[in-house]
C-alpha cells in the first residue's frame, strides 16, 4: 500500500484539526502535479501571481475536475459571475453590487454596523446563567445567518428550513463520502434550495422591500435588471456564502483568542486591536482554505514548472498565508502584524464580495466575545470539526465561562447597540 | 488624521469605501479618491479601512507628530554642526554625519524617513522653498478642486520620527561641491557630507507675461494654486479654458463638468494624453470628454488672452478662429524642473533634469558620477536599463516614492550594498469617473494592440510594444490585471501578446501607437528584470533575443 500523498492527507478528516504542517510540505513543491492532471499551488507569490493572470479562467464549464465532481451542474448556486470570466462576470458582479456597495450604494454596509451590535449583544445577553456554552451555536453562526437574511429579505424563521439543506451541500463536499453518494446529497439538496429561493424571488417580486433580492430583481441600472435566470443562483450565493464562512471566521477567531488568552486580555484593553486581529485571523486561520477549480487558458510558467492548456487549477489559499517568504514568524499569531497582505478573501477579480460585511462581523463579535464572557475556557482542544476541507471551521465550539458582564457603552462607543 | 493612499498600489478593491464611506470614495468602476485630513470622529472607521485594503496601500500617520514641522524654522537661525570626522564613511557618517535633503515634497519626506528608518542617527536637514509641511499633490487636480476636500489639507502622514531640521520657506540658491556647501535664500551656508537634491518641477506658465499676469489665468501645481483655482470655480465662471489636454488638464476638465461648468480644453496635438499615451488611446480619452460634455478642441492652440480694464481675463482667441468668452483659463502645459539654483555647480544638469546613475549618484558635467551628491524625484534623470539605458525623467508619484527610498538606502550605505532603481514606471489619472493606469513606457511604444475588455464600454487593456517586446500597458477600469502585464514588461515578453485568456477583444490587430517621433536615441529592450526586493533586484542582459 503506497503512503498517501500530502495532498490526500490534506484532505483526509483526520488532518482537518491542523493541516497546516502539511501546508508545509506542500510548499516545497509550488506547484504540484496530481494524479488527475491538474495543479495544486501554495506558495503566496505564486498564488497572487495567479489571482492576477488573465490566463487563468473561473469557468467552471471548462474545468475537467469541475464537471465530474458536478461542481457546474444542479447545485442551484450555478451559474452566477462567481464561475464566470469578464466580461459576464464583471457584468453580473457590478450588477449584484450595485444596491450592495460603492459606487452606488456606498454607505450600506459600515450603516449596518449598529445593528450588527444589537444582535451581539442579544445573543450575548442569552448566555445569561449558562457555565457552558458553545461559541459556534450560540454566537458564530447566528449572528451572520441573521445579518444576511436581513440584507437579502429572507424572512426570519425560513433559516430554520435552509440550514438542512446548506448542511447537506457542505457536508457533500466531505471527501470521505463516496462521489455517487456526494452527487446524490448535492441533487436533492440543491433541488430544495433552488425550489427555497424561487419561492423567496416571487415573494419579493410581488412586494418589495428594501433589500437586495428586491433591488437585483427590480432595480434598472445602467446595465439592466438581473436576469431572471441568473436572481435565484445569485441569491443563493449570496445567501450561503454571506453566513457560511463568517461563521468559520468567528469561531476561528474565539478558538485562537482561547489559545492565546495574552490576545484575549490585550483586547479587552484595547478593543481597536480587533481590527488588525481580525485580518491575522484571515491569514492564520481563514475561513476558506482553497480555491478550487481554475483552469489554465494557455500554458503557464510558473514556480518552476509549465501548468499545460486546459489543466485545472487550484490555489491552496491557507498554505500560501502561512508562507515564509511572505510573512516573516507566519506560525505565529501576531494581532498587531504589519502589511499583512492576506490571502483570505483571494484576490484579483474574484475577491470576496462579502469581504466587508464578514470583517465588521468578525470584529464586532470576537470584541464582545472578549469584553463580556467572564473567564472562558476551551472544554476540548482541539474541537470537533466540519468535514469540508475548504470551507474548514469548528462544528461546535464548547466553552466555560463563569458568566456574562453587562454591556460597558463607555469602552466602546463605535460598538455600541443603539436603543430601540 | 494625515492620511495618504498609494494610488500605484491601489486595484480598485473598495475596501476602503465600504468600511470609511465618509472617507473614501469610488467614482466608476475603481477610481478611489478620499480626504487627506478626515475627522477624528472616523478613526476607527479609517483603521478598518486601512487594515483591509487588500494591497496595503493606505497610509496613515504611525507618529504623533504635528501637522506642522516638529522644528519650524526660525529666521537667521544656522544650526552650528561639527564637520563629520575623516571622509564622513560607514559607520561614522551614520553616527555623526551630516545629510541635507533639497526639496520638502514627496521625495524629500520618504527620503528623510528612509535614512532614519536605516539608522542614521546624524544630522539630518530638509530644505524647501514652499513654507508648507510636505503635502500631497495628486489630490489638488481632483477631490481637492471639487471642494469635497480643503486643498491646504493635503499634508502626508509620518511613517515615523524624522527629528529633521527643517528650513521651510527658504529656497536653495547654489551648490559649491569643492566646498560641500549649500547656498540658502536667506543667505546662509549649509555644510553636508551627503546631498540630496529632490526639488522637483514647478508648472510652464503661460508663456506671454502680460497675459498671464490677467486675473484668472493660471497653473496648477501647488496647495496654493488649488486653493486660488476652486476660488474661482466656486465662483461659478462663464466658461473655463483649459490649455493643454495633458493630464492635468484632463483631470481640470473633468472637476468642471463635475462641477456642471462649462468648459473648453485647447489642445495643440491630435489628442487628449497623446504625448503619454500615443494617438490611439489619446482618441479614445478624447470621446470620453466630448461624451461628458467637454468642448474639446484638438489642434488648436491658444493665440491670445484678452483681459478687461480691471485686469481680468475678459475672452480668449484661438487658433481655430473662434473667440471664447472665458472667465479663468488655466495654463496645463506641462513642467518645468527646478535646476537652475545647480548652474555653475559643475553637476549634469539641464532642462531634463539632473543626471545620476540607475542608484541616484548624480553625474558631473564631465559623465564622471560623484560620491556624495544623489538626486531622486521628478527632477532625477537616470538610465532605466529596460528601455535601451535611455535616461528617463519620470514624473510620477510612485517614482518619486521608490527612487527616493533607493537614494536614502545608497546614501547611508556601503558600495557593495547599494540598490539600483529598476521600479517599472507606473501612474494614474482619474477622470470622468474613470480609472487610467499605466506600467512601463508607453511613450517608447511603435505598436498598440488592444489586449482585454471593450473600448465602447471604457473598460480595456491596451498592451504596447517596441519591436516585438512589450514595454507598456494602459488599462481603463481594468487595473487588477496590471500586475500581471508589469511582470511581462519586465520579461521583456513578445508583442504582440499571443497567448489565450479571458475577455479576449474579437480582433485583436496591432496598430501605430501614434506616437509624435522622439527626438532622443531608440530605446530597445535589452535586458531583463529579476528579483523582487530592492536589493535583489537586477537587470540581467539578454545578449540574444530569446524570441525570434
Amino acid at each position: 500500500m503506497t503512503e498517501p500523498s500530502t495532498w490526500e492527507q490534506i484532505l483526509d478528516f483526520s488532518h482537518r484539526a491542523n493541516p497546516y504542517p502539511l501546508y508545509a510540505e506542500l510548499r516545497k513543491t509550488p506547484v504540484t502535479l496530481l494524479p488527475d492532471g491538474s495543479y495544486l499551488v501554495s506558495t503566496y507569490a505564486e498564488i497572487s501571481s495567479l489571482l492576477h493572470d488573465p490566463r487563468v479562467s473561473s469557468d467552471v464549464s471548462l474545468n475537467p475536475a469541475a464537471a465530474e465532481a458536478g461542481a457546474g451542474g444542479e447545485a442551484g448556486m450555478s451559474p452566477t459571475f462567481l464561475n464566470m470570466d469578464p466580461p459576464d462576470h464583471d457584468r453580473f458582479r457590478r450588477i449584484a453590487m450595485r444596491n450592495f456597495g460603492p459606487p452606488h450604494a456606498p454607505g450600506r454596509v459600515a450603516g449596518l454596523e449598529p445593528r450588527m451590535a444589537e444582535i451581539v449583544a442579544e445573543l450575548i445577553d442569552d448566555l445569561q446563567g449558562k457555565t457552558r456554552i458553545d461559541i459556534v451555536d450560540d454566537l458564530a453562526y447566528p449572528l451572520p445567518v441573521t445579518v444576511i437574511c436581513e440584507l437579502l429579505g429572507v424572512p426570519p424563521g425560513d433559516e430554520r428550513r435552509f440550514r438542512v439543506w446548506v448542511d447537506a451541500a457542505l457536508e457533500s463536499t466531505d471527501p470521505r463520502l463516496d462521489s455517487e453518494a456526494q452527487q446524490q446529497k448535492r441533487v436533492e439538496a440543491g433541488q430544495e434550495l433552488r425550489a427555497f429561493m424561487e419561492e423567496l424571488v416571487e415573494t419579493h417580486r410581488q412586494s418589495p422591500g428594501n433589500d437586495l433580492l428586491s433591488a437585483m430583481d427590480s432595480d434598472d441600472g445602467p446595465e439592466g435588471r438581473m436576469p431572471a435566470e441568473q436572481l435565484v443562483g445569485t441569491g443563493l450565493l449570496l445567501l450561503i456564502a454571506g453566513h457560511e464562512t463568517t461563521v468559520n471566521l468567528i469561531a476561528n477567531g474565539a478558538l485562537t483568542l482561547l489559545r492565546h488568552p495574552d490576545v484575549l486580555h490585550r483586547l479587552r484593553n484595547d478593543p481597536d486591536l480587533v481590527i488588525p486581529m481580525v485580518e491575522e485571523l484571515l491569514r492564520y486561520e481563514p475561513p476558506v482554505h482553497f480555491v478550487p477549480f481554475r483552469t489554465a487558458l494557455d500554458n503557464i510558467d510558473i514556480g518552476g514548472t509549465t501548468i499545460p492548456k486546459g489543466a485545472g487549477i487550484t490555489l491552496v489559499l491557507a498554505a500560501g498565508n502561512r508562507d515564509p517568504e511572505q510573512f516573516p514568524e507566519p506560525d505565529l499569531f501576531i494581532p498587531e502584524r504589519k502589511n499583512n497582505g492576506h490571502l483570505g478573501f483571494g484576490g484579483g477579480i474574484h475577491l470576496c464580495v462579502g469581504a466587508p460585511l464578514a470583517r465588521l462581523e468578525a470584529q464586532i463579535a470576537l470584541t464582545e466575545f472578549a469584553l463580556r464572557l467572564q473567564n472562558p475556557r476551551l472544554v476540548t482542544d482541539p474541537p470537533p470539526y466540519r468535514p469540508s476541507p475548504f470551507l474548514r471551521g469548528p462544528r461546535h465550539l464548547a466553552a466555560d465561562i463563569d458568566g456574562v458582564a453587562v454591556p460597558t457603552p463607555g469602552k466602546e462607543p463605535g460598538l455600541t447597540p443603539q436603543t430601540r | 488624521m494625515r492620511l495618504v493612499v498609494d494610488l500605484t498600489r491601489c486595484q480598485g478593491y473598495a475596501q476602503c469605501a465600504f468600511l470609511a464611506p465618509d472617507v473614501f470614495s469610488i467614482q466608476g468602476d475603481e477610481a478611489l479618491v478620499y480626504d487627506a485630513a478626515p475627522d477624528q470622529a472616523q478613526h476607527r472607521k479609517i483603521l478598518r479601512a486601512a487594515a483591509s485594503c487588500p494591497v496595503q496601500a493606505i497610509q496613515l500617520d504611525r507618529v504623533d507628530e504635528p501637522g506642522e514641522p516638529d522644528e519650524p524654522p526660525r529666521p537667521g537661525d544656522v544650526r552650528k554642526i561639527a564637520p563629520a570626522e575623516g571622509d564622513g564613511r560607514g559607520a561614522t557618517l551614520q553616527r555623526t554625519g551630516r545629510i541635507v535633503i533639497v526639496g520638502a515634497s514627496l521625495t524629500g519626506l520618504r527620503a528623510a524617513e528612509r535614512v532614519r528608518e536605516e539608522g542614521f542617527s546624524g544630522s539630518l536637514t530638509v530644505i524647501g522653498d514652499e513654507p508648507f509641511a510636505p503635502y500631497d499633490r495628486p489630490p489638488l487636480s481632483k477631490q481637492a478642486l471639487t471642494g469635497w476636500v480643503p486643498p491646504e489639507q493635503t499634508a502626508l502622514p509620518r511613517r515615523r520620527r524624522i527629528d529633521a531640521d527643517w528650513r521651510l520657506g527658504v529656497a536653495a540658491t547654489g551648490l559649491d561641491l569643492a566646498a560641500k556647501e549649500l547656498n540658502l535664500a536667506d543667505g546662509t551656508r549649509i555644510g553636508f557630507d551627503k546631498l540630496l537634491i529632490a526639488t522637483g518641477l514647478r508648472a510652464r506658465s503661460w508663456p506671454n507675461p502680460t497675459e498671464a499676469a490677467l486675473h484668472g489665468v493660471l497653473t496648477l501645481r501647488t496647495s496654493a494654486d488649488a486653493a486660488l483655482l476652486r476660488q474661482m470655480l466656486d465662483a461659478r465662471p462663464r466658461r473655463v479654458l483649459v490649455i493643454g489636454a495633458g493630464f492635468i488638464g484632463s483631470e481640470i476638465a473633468s472637476v468642471c463638468r463635475e462641477l456642471g461648468l462649462p468648459v473648453t480644453v485647447a489642445e495643440a496635438g491630435a489628442a487628449p494624453l497623446g504625448a503619454a499615451l500615443g494617438g490611439v488611446i489619446g482618441a479614445i480619452a478624447g470621446d470620453v470628454q466630448r461624451e461628458n460634455g467637454v468642448d474639446l478642441r484638438c489642434g488648436v492652440r491658444v493665440t491670445s488672452l484678452e483681459g478687461d480694464a480691471a485686469g481680468r481675463l475678459r475672452r480668449a482667441r484661438l487658433s481655430d478662429g473662434t473667440t471664447l468668452e472665458v472667465d479663468v483659463a488655466v495654463a496645463a502645459l506641462g513642467a518645468v524642473r527646478n535646476v537652475e539654483w545647480l548652474a555653475g555647480s559643475g553637476l549634469a544638469c539641464g532642462v531634463w533634469g539632473v543626471a545620476c546613475d540607475a542608484g541616484c549618484r548624480a553625474f558631473d558635467a564631465n559623465g564622471v558620477v560623484t560620491d556624495n551628491i544623489f538626486v531622486a524625484g521628478d527632477v532625477a534623470r537616470a538610465p532605466q536599463p529596460m528601455f535601451g539605458y535611455q535616461f528617463l525623467a519620470i514624473e510620477h508619484w510612485g517614482n518619486a516614492f521608490t527612487q527616493a527610498e533607493v537614494a536614502a538606502h545608497n546614501m547611508v550605505s556601503s558600495e557593495a550594498e547599494r540598490w539600483p532603481h529598476l521600479a517599472v514606471p507606473k501612474f494614474w489619472s482619474a477622470q470622468f469617473g474613470n480609472e487610467i493606469k499605466s506600467v512601463g513606457v508607453p511613450s517608447a511604444a511603435d505598436e498598440v494592440v488592444i489586449a482585454q475588455g471593450s473600448v465602447s464600454q471604457r473598460r480595456f487593456l491596451a498592451v504596447y510594444g517596441y519591436k516585438g517586446r512589450i514595454v507598456a500597458a494602459v488599462a481603463f477600469n481594468q487595473n487588477k490585471w496590471l500586475d500581471f502585464y508589469e511582470s511581462l514588461i519586465e520579461q521583456a515578453a513578445p508583442f504582440p501578446p499571443s497567448f489565450h485568456h479571458v475577455d479576449e477583444p474579437a480582433a485583436r490587430q496591432p496598430v501605430p501607437a501614434g506616437f509624435r517621433p522622439m527626438a532622443s536615441p531608440t530605446q530597445d529592450a535589452t535586458v531583463v528584470v529579476t528579483g523582487h526586493a530592492p536589493s535583489e533586484r537586477r537587470a540581467t542582459l539578454m545578449h540574444h533575443p530569446r524570441f525570434p
